[in-house]
């Protein structure tokens, strides 16, 4: 099909050989970026739109039709003005003149000329070589016709054998026998999945689909295929023949034993090959600067992915390229696996093998394994030097994603060792009806609790939506959108619904889509090249957007301000709004008003003034909050000047990424049980430290004895005081996530509490990535590096409590200091019309 | 001047409005205005009313010429008022001329304009309805 249309003679042209996945994300990531830049031509042998090819096997076991997996039909095409070529083989490419060569099944041809190329050729399946492998009824499993050709034999034909018992093989073999084949699989080596699975796992796989019908013939070589014909030499195939002299029946044979990147015509035009077309981490070929390459056929650093995530990854970066943004860069993928033959649930990710492998470099391995056989559960977890650095879960894959985080993040496991067996999902996660099972699910069941977003919904966005990535589900979804706590929950639908090829992810995860850095790297750069302001971190890392977005700047103020106190300057306009106005934005666009009272006491007269700003500014609701203090609902941006002057009481931070309450029991004063002065003890940790801008919100407790009134066991720092001193507790939290504070250490006098507590403070403001709270902090760097930085570094603890106090020392109040502060005034007053 | 020429208000200079930022005008009748500047200096006018759930535009982030929401974060278009990305929905623009560095607004335009949309209530207001 050929659109005529007028093109600019400008402009330049853009051809893509390939109209696979990864070649047309690569053209909706360049659209995104440079709409209007390229003139675009595809060339696309296969007769159809771009469609889903992970979803094959769903359309062959009869669970999804041909139309469902269409990803860009072809008003896609028409909308973006592509001259879309389906049907044309390209058989040349003149590199010298830059032009292409294409012919279609009517023998026509035409030739296009390029000014960028993008190779995005696929695969092609590996066909034994042995006799009889073009017999009719002999296949390979990669598109759509041979998913056709399979659906038809399934209706006039009974014996089906597939050679392969990998993935794909085990797909096929399934889908054929829910279309009522009977089907063997033959597979040369003793266990099924061997790329994915150990031994144990692999059998436990066999037994499963031999009780629902398959038959398997392990270790056996194939040695030809027999036809009816000419003496077995042509017609329908009727049999598959063994090294070993056996023969088992098949009118239809699926070779599934693996995939070769097609190269072939980047062979001819001269581009260095090597397991694939060689690229660098620009996507662009070694040999050419002029032409991509992007998917199964090209290899990069060695390895050509055949997963999807991988390839959309490299289809950013190739796109960011084309649109002369110049910033991406693709560095490889980690990748897990899970099957999609509906009932069975394995996961499988990095080493799972570990010292089974045996490679000198993986002697070291340890592993923790959890078998029961007959409840069909084996999980094995592979850990290296105190790392987890493979998985294989078989029958209970419920903590694959959590597993394939701690894999990707690298970080020490040794703390939750004994734990990681039981998964992340027995500790409490609020909002979406104590669920952990996906799979379990009935798809009325809330999955987001924060947006009311149910399992079938998700379900049906992402097979509607086409929907791959956790970020494509929450931006269509808002699922996991908002506290975050359900999105173990989200991927686990996603690998059910989409198919267990999503989960691979770039090593680090970007701040946002403005940038390929993360986190750690904006803040590195910024305290050792002393960035100060925001546009010189854009300039000095190439942001991809002129002046960031509303997740970057925040984030990069924070670094900027934690990192050089008194000397970066603070910038209002890339604070969220209630950092902007110092007040908690409402739903209907007033302000809430916290006030602090110092250990949550207050005296009559506080009261007295409070009670006059309620009346005198007719403030809708009074209420008490849960860390000891009072709460002014419903005060208009106009009048917040005038109540807080009227207060006169100080902020209470309570809008704030900053220290926030400081709630305490009465303690020794007063209670008959107390043991320590906790109220005195609590008014000292806050005027020590209030004003503290931190990653994200803190919350203190000091309790006054052992019954722990004030409930220090759930707070970023929880003190206790027992009769010889005080409890320090550590990283707690009693939000989203319930999670015990760690036991930190015993301290004898309050002058250590505040010293120790200071200094914990000031590792997390230098190292907690912003929106980052103290309990995912420490579980990311580890409690034992806190332990070394704070309990065992005397001299480096007093250096963080001093660096601490040196960034606190005279910060202004910004309810009385404004100018000090950088509030713009001007903000709290509306402009009239004159 | 003939009567359908638009009469255009002087709002303020442009300089009352922080770069990457907004300001709120209010109107005799109907919900505010929110005039945002960006950082090419380019002035842009909406109905202070998200598309979503009705958030105050005018307390967004500013960054490029886009706004996102401080009640939810959506992103909204400030040249055409329109929601980002996955979202959709629209709020009403309103027409913006600059001379001689003060902020007009069209007179007409702020008399007529969006005058039945509906500010989000909260507390005890949302529940006497």
């Amino acid at each position: 099909m050929r659109t005529l249309k007028d093109i600019p003679m400008n402009k330049p042209k853009l051809v893509m050989i390939g109209n696979g996945m990864a070649g047309v994300r690569t053209l909706e990531e360049l659209f995104k970026l440079a709409p209007d830049m390229y003139d675009v031509t595809v060339f696309g042998a296969e007769p159809h739109p771009n469609y889903n090819r992970i979803l094959l096997s769903p359309v062959l076991a009869g669970e999804q039709t041909l139309q469902d997996i269409v990803l860009n039909d072809w008003s896609w095409y028409e909308e973006h003005q592509i001259t879309l070529h389906a049907g044309w083989t390209v058989t040349a490419v003149d590199r010298q003149r830059r032009i292409v060569h294409a012919r279609n099944a009517q023998g026509d041809t035409c030739q296009t000329p390029y000014d960028r190329l993008l190779m995005a050729t696929g695969s092609n399946p590996f066909i034994l070589p042995i006799a009889g492998n073009t017999l009719e009824g002999v296949l390979a499993y990669r598109d759509i016709a041979d998913t056709q050709a399979m659906i038809d034999a399934a209706l006039t034909y009974q014996h089906a054998v597939v050679i392969g018992g990998g993935l794909l093989g085990l797909e096929a073999a399934n889908g054929l026998m829910l279309r009522g084949m009977q089907v063997t699989v033959v597979h040369v080596l003793p266990n099924l999945m061997e790329r994915q699975l150990d031994a144990i796992a692999g059998k436990m796989l066999q037994k499963s689909l031999e009780d629902r019908g398959l038959k398997f013939l392990m270790g056996a070589q194939t040695q030809a295929l027999v036809g009816h014909q000419n003496e077995g030499q042509s017609g329908r195939v009727k049999a598959v023949q063994f090294k070993d002299g056996r023969e088992i029946p098949a009118d239809l044979v699926v070779m599934a034993v693996g995939i070769r990147p097609n190269t072939s015509l980047a062979q001819d035009m001269h581009l260095h090959c090597d397991r694939g077309i060689v690229v660098d981490d620009t996507m662009q070929t070694v040999t050419d600067a002029r032409i991509y390459s992007v998917g199964e056929c090209a290899a990069h650093r060695g390895v050509a992915y055949g997963l999807v995530a991988p390839l959309f990854e490299q289809a950013k970066v190739a796109a960011n390229h084309l649109a002369q943004f110049g910033i991406g860069r693709y560095t490889g993928s980690l990748t897990s696996t899970k099957l999609k033959v509906t009932g069975i649930d394995l996961f499988s990710a990095g080493n799972f093998l570990g010292s089974a492998s045996g490679r000198a470099e993986d002697a070291n391995c340890e592993e923790i394994v959890m078998s029961d056989p007959s409840a069909g559960v084996y999980k094995k977890l592979v850990v290296q030097n105190d790392r987890l650095v493979g998985a294989c879960l078989y029958g209970d894959t419920v903590d694959g994603s959590w597993y394939f985080k701690l894999l990707r993040d690298g970080r020490s496991v040794a703390d939750i060792r004994d734990q990681l067996m039981f998964g992340e999902s027995n500790i409490g996660d609020a909002g979406h009806e104590g669920h952990n099972k996906a799979a379990a699910m009935a798809d009325s069941d809330e999955v987001c609790g924060c947006n009311g977003v149910t399992k079938g919904f998700i379900c049906k966005a992402i097979k509607d939506k086409g929907l791959f990535t956790l970020d494509e589900v929450r931006k269509h979804t808002k699922a996991s959108a908002s506290c975050g706590s359900c999105t173990g929950l989200v991927e686990q639908i996603l690998m059910f619904t989409a198919g267990g090829d999503y989960s691979a992810t770039p090593k680090t995860k970007a701040m946002c889509g403005c940038t390929e850095h993360g986190h750690q790297a904006v803040r590195d750069a910024i305290v050792l090249h002393q960035l100060l302001t925001i546009p010189d971190v854009f300039k000095f890392m190439a942001w991809g957007t002129p002046n960031g977005c509303a997740s970057c700047r925040p984030a990069i103020n924070y670094y900027l301000i934690s990192s050089w106190p008194k000397v970066a300057k603070d910038d209002p306009q890339s604070r969220f709004i209630n950092e902007r106005s110092h007040a908690n934005i409402q739903k209907d666009g007033t302000y809430s008003v916290i006030p602090r009272m110092w250990g949550g006491e207050t005296t009559a007269d506080e009261l007295r003034r409070i009670a006059n700003a309620v009346d005198k500014y007719k403030i809708p609701t009074v209420k008490v909050t849960g860390g000891q203090r009072i709460d002014l609902l419903g005060v208009k941006k106009e009048d917040l000047q005038a109540v807080w002057k009227d207060i006169g009481m100080p902020s209470g931070h309570a809008y704030a990424k900053a220290l926030r309450t400081v709630k305490t029991c009465v303690g020794s004063e007063w209670c008959r049980m107390g043991t320590q002065d906790s109220t005195q003890m609590g008014k000292d940790l806050e005027r020590a430290m209030w004003r503290m801008y931190a990653p994200h919100k803190v919350k203190f407790a000091v309790s006054g004895c052992p019954r722990n009134c004030a409930e220090s066991g759930i707070k970023d720092v929880g003190i206790i005081g027992v009769d010889s001193g005080w409890e320090m507790h550590i990283a707690g939290n009693g939000g989203i996530k319930t999670e015990v504070a760690h036991f930190f250490t015993k301290l004898k006098t309050a002058q250590e509490v505040l010293e120790y507590t200071g200094a914990f403070m000031q590792l997390y403001r230098e190292e907690g990535w912003y929106l980052e709270r103290t309990v995912h902090y420490v579980k990311r760097v580890g409690l034992d590096h806190v332990k070394r930085r704070i309990l065992d570094d005397a001299e480096g603890r007093q250096a963080l409590w001093e660096r601490l106090q040196f960034s606190l020392d005279g910060e202004p109040d910004p309810w009385f200091e404004m100018n000090k502060a950088a509030v713009d005034t001007r903000q709290f007053d509306k402009l009239t019309i004159s | 001047m003939n009567a359908s020429d638009p009469v255009w208000k002087t709002i303020c200079r442009l300089e009352d409005i922080p770069v990457l930022g907004a300001r709120r005008v209010s109107r005799p009748v109907g919900m505010d205005v929110a005039v945002f500047r960006n950082e090419a200096d380019q002035v842009f006018a909406l109905l202070d009313r998200c598309p979503h759930k009705g958030g105050p535009l005018s307390q967004g982030i500013v960054f490029g010429s886009s706004v996102a929401c401080p009640l939810h974060n959506w992103t909204i278009g400030l040249a055409d008022g329109c929601a980002q990305g996955a979202d959709s929905g629209c709020t009403p623009r309103f027409a913006v001329r600059i001379e001689n560095g003060m902020v007009c607004l069209n007179a007409q335009e702020l008399e007529q304009l969006a005058l039945d949309a509906q500010a989000p209530l909260a507390g005890p207001a949302h529940q006497s309805c």
